[in-house]
């Protein structure tokens, strides 16, 4: 039997509280238990980006964290942005510059970015390139996410 | 790719986390970011019987400053030291080498206790504690030892850190008159260095005090004295730099997939020259 | 072509439109579907004891205590699910002479490379099946391997099939002309070089994965399948499973990423699907990194002696060249690893007016991982031979490479002709493509930059590349060797009673906008707002049938098909409209969701209200007039074994001497993909096969030791391309639209990715140039780099 513990954590607004694997890291967790697919899983080993999400604020590795390690802890994955309307002028950037293909990158791709847009991060594209270098994506060379983005910044500067 | 099962625990104390370390003799195993130890776990190359979470430790944690020097707890992560109000003017040698380290969602759980502990030759945080001449702390079942980074480094993955000790914190003494350098060699943003080079000097016309670190060179993060004496006391032109040179044989340079221990030989003289021209100009 | 000649110049069209996707609303907000976010009810998840060798034979397999281990449901050896898995023959008779030995799901008695299948281990999770694979003992005996494709034919290699007496799979000679005669003329240069290219493979960000299900009641087995082709895999699951094709469903939502390597036959997903057959419940695989880096299908692994022979004026008189390429243990199942050898041979120099060619490929066995079809099949070579042969020439005789490309390159205006490896060509632009790129990129003022520069000791290069891709392949490419692979492509396009259109098609979504372009056809075609275009692919048992999106035939066959059944469908809609309205078909339109006046654009009668009467009220209607308000069209292409397209591209580059490292400055593609459906979806597929293309041109290489053990199975040591070091790309397009269709759409999913490699080399030795050196090896790894400055 795999060794479990309770926890207790708040998921895109919602308290949950579960019984789980000590060894089950957390974007597994939240993929499998909570239901919550949106984040992917691409490597397991902290390289590609795609799992990253938002705890306590900060983006982290979903794939480099226990679920046990979140307990207590505030987590916001790619459906909690959207449902929040957080992630909203990212999406219409995105969508405007087609910034995804195959969207397997898309939510650790939005989790870094919207920590460059809320952090005032500077509308320079090398910085953009540089901020989320974390991320890998095969499909669109990058150079519409990083557009994106930026619209994101330059508009905000702007309202 | 799954983390073979475990034993989780998350001692609120320091004294009780080193219990756990001592009962356990090598089964157990600290766990402060996970950035490098939960990778090694979904690869199955690390299998720890017991998990020791050390983020509930408040004793490991905080960045405090006297007069003479900045402690640092070992759980402090890269993130924290880089929002530091003083890390430009107390540290400027580790803000300038932060941004180099992995990319932010890893700097938001990384630790300076975890780089230090497991002791990559390429990471940068042990250069930077050689070359700035720190001062590890380890607290373990018969108390707290405190060992200068320049002994604490002992080969490949590494350290003076036994399997039930942890570490504390590191001492850094503050040095405002000093200079420093930095610069590493790497194809892509972020990644650990094909080979990068630390620098601190008490003066720069002429060159002086020297602690010069290599890192992503050979089995651990290293000074040569050679070199720093060969350095000391010039200009850091050119020629001196040629003179100086040679004196890198010392380091056992080690190949790896990506470049072979010639090329890193090659690379350690480069990203020396050029920190040093960054330093000087 | 048969088909109205206005379809591309109504007013409600949206063919040419940069409209964004409708998709992306769904993948931007955490909705994706792909095959690990299914969660079936008594699923259970499989994981592989793999070889650790290279070449070993099974002597005997221990898995007592992975079966007693907790949550373990089944173990299955390779002979164990031989009694229920037939074997596969990667072999197609046009590629004449090739061979491959049967290949089992699980290996039975020998492996042939590290990473194949030895067991498979199901449990309630995947991290139970891990630790029970930790408890196999495999009694294994290594065997001498056969790694170095260089050695693999000499007279000590040890031979892999024993049956085959030598590990050559395949070979192709091609002589055209008199080439040892050219080559001999007075006035002639010849350069001569050795080309290197590494092994890659393809890293879709979702690894390769499976939920296969299997209800014994009706027999029915139901693949949930990150794949391209799903029709190709319903034959496949048949003929290998044994169950009745028809009662085979596979289904593909969303796939995060393919590039040629979802489309093959996998022994670790046919074992899953097998096992959910035998379990009668679902089973889950989904590889993890490692297995995705140890046997996604590898691809290139190439070493190319070649030689140019130019005139002193610039004429190219020749190529003459030998292909050796290493494809792995078997030749992959079912379209064979021969593919990527014989376009090498049927593309190097395709772009140029050549009179003289010789060529010779070999195909060999060897034990790595095997070796297929990944984006671009043999481009990036046959473009890196040629380009970077001429450029090499034009270096030699003291000319600009533009302008030998000038002089060499087929005249815009002499097709239909065939290439000297006698492919039939026609619609090309290399003249107007070559030109724009010149115009786009500033040329001049480049190279008068490079030439500032390099007094400062900053060494820049421009290279350039002029290229062919393949796409809108004929039933020549596979079918005609005996594959059961569909050529042909099938679209449906049926009226609701609320006046929309629910589409369907037999072509994939991987990301490349292929629903999106769907819809903007039916939409621009039919006429309704796209909004009311609902569109349906990826799964065999409600789309069409047909081949699925891969050699760059979505666009160009799928979209045929589906512009064949919106007009039909249009057509059987004004029939109605005319007899309701009674006014002559010939003066109606549909127009933005109504039946609207021809000449005046004044709506006649909405949609909706058509197909309620259709469909509610039937008695309002004549009893002879019985309208489906559904069509169905399916396309092939005939008249060409596939249809070409080009393009020309540039990279500018500046490489530091000190330390190896290239810095790709910009990237500039002209691209010639025939009529444009979606622009901002083909320039987002060309930039992302550009940055593919230099991943294998400066990164990617998986490496092997002497053993046969990859050796880089992490992403940390299998490098990418990554934000911060990829160049800003500028695509500019010629529309040159093919007449084998009336949409005119070619593909250009894989252009940038043939095309990149080859430019970026060109731009590396250009920059070395002044050194007296050049690198013909990829990755152009820094290492690479300092060796051939002689710095290390
Ligand atoms: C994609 C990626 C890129 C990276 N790039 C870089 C890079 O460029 N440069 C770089 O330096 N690092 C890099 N890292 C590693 C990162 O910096 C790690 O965070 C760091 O090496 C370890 O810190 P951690 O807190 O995560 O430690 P953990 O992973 O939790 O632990 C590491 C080891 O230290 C032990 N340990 C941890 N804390 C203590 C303690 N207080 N006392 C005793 N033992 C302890 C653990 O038992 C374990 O053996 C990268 C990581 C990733 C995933
Ligand atoms: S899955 Fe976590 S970084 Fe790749
Ligand atoms: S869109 Fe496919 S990986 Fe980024």
């Amino acid at each position: 039997m795999s060794k479990t513990k309770d926890i207790s954590l708040t998921v895109n607004g919602e308290v949950l509280t579960a019984n789980v694997p000590v060894r089950m890291n957390l974007v597994d967790f939240l993929r499998h238990e909570a239901g919550l697919t949106g984040s992917h899983v691409g490597c397991e080993h902290g390289v590609c980006g795609a799992c990253t999400i938002e705890v306590n604020s900060d983006t982290v590795r979903g794939c480099l964290m226990l679920a046990v390690q979140a307990d207590g802890a505030t987590v916001t994955t790619i459906e909690g942005l959207a449902d929040s309307g957080r992630s909203a002028a990212l999406i219409a950037a995105f969508t405007r510059r087609n910034a995804l293909q195959c969207g397997f990158c898309t939510p650790g791709m939005l989790a870094s970015a919207i920590a460059y847009v809320e952090g005032g991060g500077i509308a320079d594209k090398q910085a953009i390139r540089d901020h989320i270098s974390g991320n890998y994506c095969r499909c669109t060379g990058y150079q519409s996410v990083v557009d994106a983005i930026h619209d994101v910044v330059t508009e905000g500067a702007s309202a | 790719m799954k983390a073979p099962d475990f034993d989780y625990l998350r001692p609120g104390t320091l004294a009780e986390a080193i219990a756990i370390l001592s009962e356990h003799e090598g089964e157990a195993q600290p766990l402060a970011g996970g950035q490098s130890l939960m990778p090694m776990m979904n690869f199955r190359v690390a299998a720890p019987a017991v998990l020791v979470d050390l983020s509930a430790l408040s004793e490991l944690r905080g960045i405090t400053r006297t007069d003479t020097s900045v402690r640092i707890g070992a759980m402090t992560r890269y993130r924290e030291l880089a929002d530091w109000a003083n890390i430009c003017t107390d540290l400027p040698l580790i803000a300038v080498a932060l941004p180099h380290i992995a990319h932010d969602a890893i700097r938001n759980r990384g630790t300076i206790g975890g780089s230090l502990a497991l002791a990559d030759a390429a990471a940068e945080m042990p250069a930077l504690m050689l070359a700035l001449g720190a001062t590890i702390e380890l607290m373990g079942p018969n108390g707290t030892r405190h060992v200068p980074a320049d002994d604490f480094f002992q080969g490949f993955y590494d350290t003076a850190c036994e399997a039930d000790e942890l570490i504390v914190a590191v001492d850094i003494p503050l040095a405002p008159e000093a200079k420093f350098g930095f610069h590493e060699l790497v194809q892509r943003h972020g990644d650990y260095a094909m080979a990068g080079v630390a620098i601190k000097a008490t003066s720069l016309a002429p060159l002086s005090g020297l602690r010069i670190a290599f890192f992503g060179v050979s089995d651990r993060a290293l000074r040569v004295p050679a070199l720093e004496a060969a350095l000391d006391g010039t200009s850091g032109d050119e020629a001196a730099i040629a003179a100086a040179l040679p004196a890198l044989e010392a380091i056992e340079f080690e190949g790896d997939l990506k470049v072979s221990a010639k090329t890193r030989a090659h690379y350690a003289g480069v990203a020396l020259k050029r920190a040093l021209a960054e330093m000087l100009a | 072509m048969t088909g109205p000649a206005t379809i591309f110049d109504k007013p409600n069209t949206y063919i040419g439109q940069p409209t964004p996707r409708a998709d992306a609303a769904r993948l931007l907000q955490g909705r994706g579907r792909f095959v690990d976010d299914l969660q079936l009810p008594r699923m259970v998840h499989a994981a592989f004891f793999r070889s650790p060798h290279a070449h070993a034979r099974i002597l005997s397999i221990d898995t007592t205590a992975a079966r007693a281990a907790p949550g373990v449901v089944a173990v299955y050896t390779g002979a164990e699910l031989a009694e229920h898995v037939t074997p596969y023959v990667g072999v197609l008779t046009h590629l004449a002479g090739l061979r491959s030995a049967p290949q089992h799901p699980i290996a039975i008695d020998v492996a042939r490379w590290q990473g194949e299948p030895l067991v498979m281990v199901i449990a309630q999770t995947r991290a139970q099946a891990e630790d029970a694979c930790e408890l196999i003992e495999a009694d294994l005996e290594e065997l001498p391997p056969a790694v170095d494709a260089e050695t693999a034919l000499t007279a000590d290699a040890p031979v892999i099939h024993a049956d085959f007496g030598s590990n050559l799979a395949w070979e192709r000679k091609v002589d055209v002309g008199h080439i040892d005669n050219a080559f001999a003329a007075p006035d002639v240069t010849i350069v001569e070089r050795e080309f290197r290219f590494g092994r890659h493979t393809g890293v879709t960000l979702e690894s390769r994965g499976t939920v296969c299900d299997f209800d014994p009641s009706e027999q029915t087995l139901t693949m949930h399948y990150s794949g391209q082709a799903p029709h190709m895999m319903q034959v496949i699951l048949s003929r290998h499973i044994g169950v009745a094709e028809e009662n085979v469903r596979v289904i593909s939502n969303d796939v995060g990423g393919s590039f040629g390597i979802k489309i093959h036959t996998y022994g670790d997903e046919i074992a899953a699907a097998a096992a959910a057959k035998l379990l009668k419940r679902p089973v889950k695989f989904i590889a993890d990194r490692m297995e995705s880096f140890m046997t996604d299908i590898h691809a290139r692994d190439h070493v190319v002696k070649a030689r140019m022979g130019i005139s002193a004026e610039g004429s190219i008189v020749g190529i003459d060249f030998h292909d050796l390429t290493g494809v792995g243990p078997y030749s992959m199942y079912p379209r064979t690893s021969a593919i990527e050898c014989n376009q090498v041979l049927n593309l190097t120099g395709a772009p140029y007016a050549l009179e003289n060619y010789r060529a010779h490929g070999q195909v060999v066995f060897q034990n790595k991982n095997m070796m297929c079809q990944y984006r671009a099949v043999g481009h990036p070579i046959a473009m890196a031979v040629a380009d970077g042969l001429l450029e090499d020439a034009a270096r030699a005789i003291g000319k600009d490479p533009v302008e030998v490309r000038r002089r060499n390159l087929m005249r815009d205006d002499s097709y239909p002709r065939a290439s000297a490896s006698g492919m039939k060509l026609d619609d090309l632009s290399h003249q107007k493509a070559l030109e724009k790129l010149v115009e786009i990129m500033d040329y001049d003022a480049l190279r008068a930059d490079q030439i500032k520069m390099r007094e400062k000791g900053i060494y820049r290069g421009i290279g350039f590349v002029s290229m062919v891709e393949v796409t809108n392949p004929s039933p020549m490419f596979y079918g005609v060797g005996g594959a059961h692979i569909a050529s042909m492509d099938g679209a449906t396009v049926r009226l609701d009673a609320a006046g929309a259109l629910h589409v369907s098609s037999s072509i994939t979504e991987q990301g490349q906008g292929t629903n999106a372009i769907l819809g903007q056809i039916a939409a621009g075609v039919f006429g309704v707002p796209i909004e009311r275009v609902k569109v349906t692919t990826g799964d065999t048992a409600t789309v069409p049938y047909g081949g699925g999106t891969w050699a760059s035939r979505g666009a160009g066959i799928g979209g045929e098909a589906m512009l064949q059944a919106a007009h039909a469908l249009k057509t059987q809609v004004l029939d109605v409209a005319g007899v309701m309205l009674q006014s002559p078909v010939a003066a109606l339109d549909i127009r933005n969701g109504a039946v609207v006046d021809a000449e005046t654009g004044a709506e006649r009668i909405t949609l909706d209200a058509l197909a309620r009467t259709v469909y509610y009220r039937g008695n309002e209607l004549p009893s002879d007039l019985k309208p489906e308000l559904i069509a169905t069209r399916h396309y092939r292409v005939t008249d060409f074994p596939f249809v070409f397209t080009n393009g020309a591209m540039a990279a500018h580059v500046e490489v530091d001497t000190e330390t190896g490292f290239v810095k790709v400055l910009h990237f500039w593609a002209v691209e010639d993909c025939g009529r444009v459906i979606n622009p901002m979806l083909v320039d987002e597929q060309v930039r992302g096969g550009v940055v593919q293309g230099i991943g294998g041109a400066l990164y990617e290489e998986c490496l092997y030791s002497p053993e046969g053990q990859l050796l880089n199975t992490t992403m940390a040591d299998y490098i990418v391309p990554m934000a911060s070091e990829m160049p800003e790309i500028t695509v500019a397009h010629i529309e040159t639209p093919t007449k084998t269709s009336v949409l005119g759409a070619k593909g250009a999913g894989e252009a940038g990715t043939g095309g990149a490699p080859a430019a970026l080399l060109n731009a590396v030795n250009d920059a070395l140039s002044p050194m007296d050196t050049s690198i013909w090896q990829m990755p152009m790894t820094p290492e690479r780099i300092l060796k051939a400055l002689g710095k290390v």
